[in-house]
């Protein structure tokens, strides 16, 4: 049967039959198939989560890392503490010969993990509080080198350290003001109020979890927990989800390389990571004009699948 | 007043902007373009549905989101209506990302950016890249375990990039005004663009066809 023909961008030159097309239906139709797919993935699969994790939780359920963190945030042997750009001037940043993005951008989210993790909040607490006020009297007033012994061997001691009734216990020694210190940060931690006092900034809203999450991920617990639920880097965690729900898959690209090297050995991995991934998706971007990329479709005859119909009425006499 | 001529009346130029505007849409989109009731014979592939697909799941994305953010980001966690709206934004972001990254390997073996469509192919790579950070934002403004040990992890890049100290993904209030502003509204105006794009120059034609140019253009880019 002939076809009527009418003018498309397709045919301008009149040469290529068109068929009837509702444009309109086909989106009417697609909007319906996708609503029922999704509204039944919804009520049967629902979706995650897991609830977040609190200093007040994470203080309870392991005291020992948490002591340990606090512990380690006083003597600054953190990997916050030693982060450099946006939340301090200890470290470089990571480089590449001359390039050094983080450096260039520098320290627009200060963190000093000792007194926003540890002197401030107990500083608070403190009030009524005459053994904690002549501690941190104590503390502060002490040399670099004191303080160092007294955490150097208090570190120490946390490796064989013991849980009774909530509180951490370590063998005797000289520690100086530092038990007493992570005593009473350990009691607010698990009463919930450090996770208000890391929050306070002077004002009274608040949606800036700077201080907490770097305060957590100091510690191992958060580590713990997410390797437990496969969400590690060393296990594509960047493309996971809590459970068996699909995540991120889209971040393939950029995960994979976290699993290679050297890109999983350098100290400079993730800027690595990042040239990597911004080169292939300006690659990706100027497809059309890199000879080699955009000859790829002819050399692959996937095309024929899709336009089968045209190059078998092509293949007619 | 000085009369202003109709535009293209007589083949003279107009003088109104507005109406030079008019010609110019209705000589490069005319409406049979914009909403077809023909295709070429050779549009008969399930590649085709791929986009509109996406389209579709774009659009319950936007509005399960509209209403998720209505409620505020506490309502899923508390609610089993929230948690059902929240369901409906997951899985049809899942959704959209599935049919968007076939459409775009549908788009890219069928060479779609042939015959001056390069611009086309170009904005639907920065829809793409958009829609990964939109995703991304959204996964660090789920309040969750998640949300947290993603912004943990992410950090470290972003940090290395120099894009940290701009983009803090420890900070919930900057994430979450970014996700439910910013860029859905950057992906919707460019989703439009594709779509006129696709509208004013057409299907592309099958590779290697010896059958006439559809265009003036010229095959190469």
């Amino acid at each position: 049967m002939m076809q009527r023909k009418r003018t498309t961008p397709e045919d301008s030159a009149s040469t290529i039959r068109t068929v009837p097309y509702d444009l309109l239906r086909e989106v009417a139709i697609a909007m319906v198939a996708c609503l029922v797919l999704v509204v039944v993935l919804a009520a049967a699969l629902s979706s995650p989560d897991v609830p977040s994790v609190t200093i007040q939780s994470w203080a309870q359920a392991d005291p020992v890392d948490f002591t340990t963190t606090a512990a380690n945030e006083l003597a600054g042997s953190t990997t916050s503490a030693g982060y450099g750009a946006p939340y301090n001037s200890t470290d470089a940043g990571q480089t590449l010969g001359p390039i050094a993005p983080s450096k260039w951008a520098g320290v627009r989210q200060p963190v000093d993990g000792a007194n926003d993790f540890v002197i401030n909040p107990l500083k608070h607490a403190s009030v009524g509080d005459s053994e904690l006020t002549a501690a941190l009297s104590g503390f502060q007033a002490a040399s670099d080198a004191q303080k160092t012994a007294w955490l150097t061997a208090y570190a120490k001691a946390l490796g064989d350290a013991k849980v009774q009734d909530g509180k951490v216990v370590v063998a005797s020694g000289d520690y100086g003001a530092v038990p007493v210190l992570m005593d009473r940060l350990l009691t607010v931690a698990r009463s919930g109020g450090l996770d208000g006092l890391l929050l306070s900034s002077g004002h009274f809203y608040q949606t800036d979890f700077t201080k907490p999450l770097l305060f957590m991920a100091d510690g191992s617990y958060l580590a713990g927990l997410a390797a437990a639920q496969h969400l590690s880097g060393s296990q594509w965690g960047m493309m996971n989800e809590t459970g068996q729900y699909p995540g991120q898959s889209w971040l393939w690209l950029y995960t994979v390389w976290y699993q290679i090297p050297p890109f999983n050995t350098a100290p400079n991995g993730d800027l690595l990571v990042i040239i990597l991934m911004g080169v292939l998706t300006l690659g990706l971007l100027l497809v059309p004009f890199i000879p080699g990329l955009r000859d790829i479709p002819r050399l692959v005859p996937i095309y024929r699948l899709i336009w089968r119909r045209y190059y078998r009425e092509e293949a007619r006499p | 007043m000085k009369q202003t001529p109709a535009p293209g009346r007589m083949g003279e130029r107009s003088s109104s902007w507005t109406a030079r505007a008019r010609g110019e849409v209705a000589q490069r989109l005319p409406i049979e373009n914009l909403l077809p009731d023909r295709q070429p014979y050779y549009v008969g592939s399930w590649v085709y549905v791929f986009g509109v697909v996406t389209i579709a799941a774009l659009v319950l994305t936007v509005l399960s989101g509209v209403i998720l953010a209505l409620a505020g980001p506490d309502w899923w966690h508390i609610s089993a209506a929230g948690r059902f709206f929240n369901s409906l934004h997951f899985w049809s972001v899942q959704v959209f990302f599935v049919f968007m990254v076939l459409h775009l390997w549908g788009q890219y073996f069928m060479a779609s950016w042939r015959g001056g469509r390069a611009a086309t192919w170009m904005i639907g790579v920065v829809i793409f890249a958009i829609s990964i950070a939109a995703a991304f934002t959204g996964y660090l403004s789920q309040q969750n375990f998640a949300s947290q040990w993603i912004a943990v992890s992410a950090k470290d890049a972003l940090n290395a990039a120099g894009l940290g100290a701009f983009f803090n993904v420890l900070n919930f209030g900057q994430m979450y005004g970014i996700h439910v502003v910013l860029l859905p509204a950057a992906i919707i105006v460019l989703v439009a663009l594709h779509i006129l794009w696709v509208r004013m120059k057409g299907v592309v034609r099958p590779i290697e066809s010896s059958r006439p140019a559809t265009r003036s253009t010229p095959e190469k880019v």
